[in-house]
């Protein structure tokens, strides 16, 4: 378990990066980082393939989209448009929080697939491989999402300049 | 000068930084010549970049308590094993070489007892530990299964030994036929992919309680024993001090029962 220790403690991190960037929620983004972990620690020794972080981006990402597929099913939204908005860039200036905060408001504009793609890739570094695994999908899919991803986000940050910056009109059902 | 002609995907790979730096370049040279996809591609690096320091400040917060890993495992540690501990334990790690145990110190009584066990462990281990295909037929995320399956054919309740202590992790199982009747087998492999095994099935009268004993055969080693009437041996390539330890666990956990 030390050897579980050493592997996995640096990347919890990167974990909570990616949660919350897919939650947008610090106590849900957690709470499902939290789940990964306790489920990686049980499943530690039936891990077959090497490389530690893209088997727990996948555990974690399995996590997030049954947790969208429920929020889904119970009509509610995820909760895009009630961010705490202290939760982001804490330590940037105020003006520079406001960019960042334009441009996540923008990528949760996303569909699901292609943010996790794009969030997998251009932060979190992981190489198309590793990011086609942990969503199960074919390289060539991930290519394209990607794509995609980046041509609307493109629209969105070029046209949406005018648009208010911290208002999101995401609510998908009611 | 013959070019690959560059495609959306080197784009977004440049993007990325993820080409060689040869493809890279000319990726970069195409890009000169072409403004209209440089002025995409340099908004795709613009986002990346703003995507980046937007959420740098969330993997630098300090971790709550509830994410610190040390207290997940301790309380996972905590938690009481399901299934009674009775292991049939052979933990075979060798290379090939058909056979030939060489068991030390005194056991030496009949053929039906330890030296039967463990040169029916070396045989198993010889057919399955190179079987890259299918080395077991039950893997570990059925073992609930493998356990209800072994512990049914040998009429014993048998427990998977967990040798995570010990840096082996479990592959799977299946039941084995022996001259001596069925067996249960585990294989377990290491960060590095050494395979061990570990049998186990009743001694049916002989050798019911034998001492841990040696055993040696090139760079293979391996260990034998028999408690309250239950068989185990544990192979493997390992030093045989260090196989003696993962011996040691597998009886320590087999008598915890």
């Amino acid at each position: 378990m030390d050897d579980m220790l050493h592997q996995v403690e640096p990347l919890i991190p990167a974990l909570r990066r990616y949660a919350r960037a897919l939650m947008r929620d610090r106590a849900s983004a957690d709470d499902l980082v939290q789940d990964c972990l306790e489920r990686a620690v049980s499943r530690w020794y039936q891990r077959r393939d090497g490389e530690v972080r893209a088997w727990l981006f996948t555990i974690l990402h399995n996590l997030a989209v049954s947790q969208f597929r429920k929020a889904a099913s119970r009509g509610q939204h995820v909760a895009i448009d009630e961010t705490n908005e202290g939760h982001f860039g804490e330590a940037a200036a105020q003006e520079q929080k406001l960019i960042y905060q334009d441009v996540l408001t923008k990528l949760a504009r996303l569909p699901e697939d292609q943010r996790a793609v794009l969030l997998l890739v251009a932060v979190e570094d992981l190489s198309y491989a590793d990011a086609a695994k942990v969503l199960g999908i074919p390289v060539g899919t991930v290519m394209s999402r990607l794509s995609r991803a980046r041509e609307r986000l493109r629209q969105e940050i070029e046209g949406g300049a005018a648009a208010p910056t911290n208002v999101v009109s995401m609510r998908s059902g009611k | 000068m013959n070019h690959r002609p560059i495609t959306e995907d080197d784009l977004h790979a440049y993007v990325d930084q993820a080409l060689a730096p040869e493809r890279r370049g000319e990726v970069a040279a195409y890009l000169d010549d072409h403004p209209e996809v440089a002025e995409r591609i340099t908004a795709f690096a613009g986002q990346r970049d703003l995507l980046r320091a937007a959420l740098a400040p969330v993997a630098e917060e300090p971790l709550p308590a509830a994410l610190n890993l040390a207290h997940i495992i301790e309380s996972r540690r905590r938690r009481p094993s399901r299934f009674g501990w009775a292991i049939a334990a052979m933990l075979l790690l060798s290379i090939g070489g058909a056979g030939g145990w060489i068991m030390h110190g005194a056991l030496q009584t009949s053929p039906g007892g330890l030296v039967a066990l463990a040169q029916e462990a070396t045989a198993s281990y010889d057919v399955y530990a190179p079987d890259h295909v299918r080395p077991v037929e039950m893997r570990a995320s059925d073992t609930a299964q493998l356990v209800q399956w072994v512990s049914g054919r040998l009429h014993q309740p048998v427990k998977v030994p967990d040798l995570a202590t010990s840096g082996y992790r479990l592959m799977g199982g299946r039941l084995v036929a022996t001259t001596h009747g069925p067996a249960a087998m585990f294989m377990y492999d290491d960060d590095h992919g050494s395979r061990i095994v570990v049998l186990t099935r009743p001694m049916n009268g002989t050798d019911e309680d034998a001492p841990m004993t040696p055993q040696a055969k090139g760079d293979v080693a391996g260990f034998a024993w028999a408690d309250s009437g239950i068989g185990y041996s544990l192979v493997g390539q390992a030093p045989a001090e260090s196989l003696r330890a993962v011996a040691n666990e597998v009886r320590k956990q087999a008598r915890a029962i």
